[in-house]
């Protein structure tokens, strides 16, 4: 979606912050969210891109909110509990448990997080279809304005660059978050500079992607 | 600027919010603690995990062993996620990392304009800059801009390129090797390889930088 999210080209956010620290947390409670949303992931109730797609439809001025990345992850986190009914409403505004909980899910282990960590989760998907582009092929970015979850940035849709690397066959996340997998090819696509921002873009300067073939016509 | 006012807000402000958010998450874990969602003791084990085992270290004995073996700088080349996965460094967050290598003619440097994709496993969690709004949005616009934030200038006359990771791809930038460092040990290469220079927003350090650093009493930043 052209949500807030999409953030390439912006101006007026300002300096780089905390450039030199404190990280990756500024306080305790930061830990917790990051700690609990990995271990709500291992429900099994969401993918990646179900969680993206969640906080892409945080509102602006919360996703702008002082408190920054962590304080979305939270709100992101309340509205999963309630959308996957982990939780009524008032159980998360009070914080006071007073229904039974959603059956058939267990607590991820601490034995688990090792394994979780060390083995990960390949978004790489066997497919019988075969690559359209390779590597050295001009190709322009569509431009498209899905409402739903792309990885497609606005920045760069209707722009002309070249397919760089062949990444292999992936989930596809504009359907994966439908919870359609639909492997896809994906490419690295190099832009120059002066493609995306025009002839005052800064001097040297390219831009590499990573594109789903649906993302792409050949130019 | 102290912890609290990293916002900028007035003071009280930021506490009453704090104080409120804090409160928020509380709630949150307890309630799903109580519902039997999460347990305690695995999210001890996640922090301890991603705080304490899993760091910018691993990255810089990467690329310290690239450095020294060119064999092993072919492969990380032409296939980072075994390269790195051959050192023990494999898993969430960099399932398919690819490694970037700096020359004198291109520059790579690393953001997720969409969120914070970042190779965990060879870098850790990511830095608060580098998930910032300010970072996502200029750096792909104005990278010279925002890298001389960094204490980085680059000629003109070098390309910039600019990785912007929109997919489960993950990326390592290798930096160049530093001058007056031959015949070092990985050891003492390791060193140098500060994090943000795996990220591209600076060069590894100098010998003189290190040495500096050491006789200034302080750690080696942004490691």
């Amino acid at each position: 979606m052209n949500g807030i999210h999409d953030m390439g080209g912006m101006h007026g956010f300002g300096a780089i912050p905390d450039i030199d620290g404190p990280e990756p947390f500024h306080h305790d409670w930061e830990r917790h969210v990051f700690a609990m949303n990995v271990a709500l992931g291992g429900l099994g109730l969401w993918n990646i891109d179900m969680t993206r797609a969640e906080m892409e439809t945080t509102a602006p001025e919360d996703y702008l909110a002082p408190g920054g990345y962590f304080y979305r992850f939270l709100l992101r986190m309340e509205r999963q509990a309630l959308k996957y009914e982990l939780a009524s409403p008032e159980e998360i505004s009070s914080g006071v448990v007073s229904q039974p909980p959603r059956s058939g899910l267990s607590a991820m282990k601490p034995e688990q997080i090792a394994v979780m960590a060390a083995k990960g989760s390949s978004s790489m998907r066997p497919t019988e279809n075969e690559p359209r582009f390779k590597v050295g092929d001009r190709v322009r970015a569509r431009r498209i304005n899905p409402e739903t979850h792309t990885r497609l940035p606005r920045y760069v849709r209707g722009c002309e660059g070249v397919i760089t690397r062949v990444q292999g066959s992936h989930v596809y996340p504009d359907d994966s978050c439908h919870g359609d997998e639909n492997p896809q090819w994906l490419y690295a696509v190099r832009f120059a500079g002066t493609e995306i921002w025009g002839k005052n873009a800064e001097a040297g300067l390219e831009v590499v992607i990573d594109a789903f073939e649906p993302y792409l016509d050949p130019a | 600027m102290t912890e609290d006012d990293h916002t900028g807000q007035d003071h009280d402000h930021d506490h009453s919010h704090l104080t409120e958010t804090e409160s928020r998450v509380r709630a949150l874990e307890s309630l799903l603690t109580e519902k039997g969602y999460i347990d305690p003791k695995t999210l001890e084990t996640i922090l301890q995990t991603y705080e304490e085992q899993i760091g910018p270290r691993n990255g810089a004995k990467v690329v310290a062993r690239a450095w020294s073996d060119p064999s092993f700088m072919e492969w990380l080349l032409r296939d980072a996620t075994a390269a790195i996965a051959s050192m023990g460094y494999t898993g969430r967050q960099g399932e398919h990392i690819v490694a970037l290598a700096n020359t004198s003619r291109v520059h790579n440097v690393v953001v997720c304009t969409l969120c914070s994709c970042y190779p965990w496993p060879v870098l850790g969690l990511p830095p608060s800059w580098y998930k910032s709004s300010a970072y996502r949005a200029r750096v792909v616009i104005e990278p010279r801009k925002v890298l001389a934030e960094f204490g980085l200038t680059l000629p003109d006359d070098m390309t910039i390129r600019v990785w912007d990771s929109t997919s489960e791809m993950r990326y390592i930038v290798v930096p160049m090797r530093p001058a007056g460092t031959d015949g070092w040990s990985a050891q003492d290469l390791e060193k140098l390889v500060i994090r943000d220079s795996m990220v591209g927003v600076r060069q590894a350090l100098t010998p003189a930088d290190a040495s500096a650093a050491r006789a200034a009493g302080k750690g080696v930043r942004h490691v």
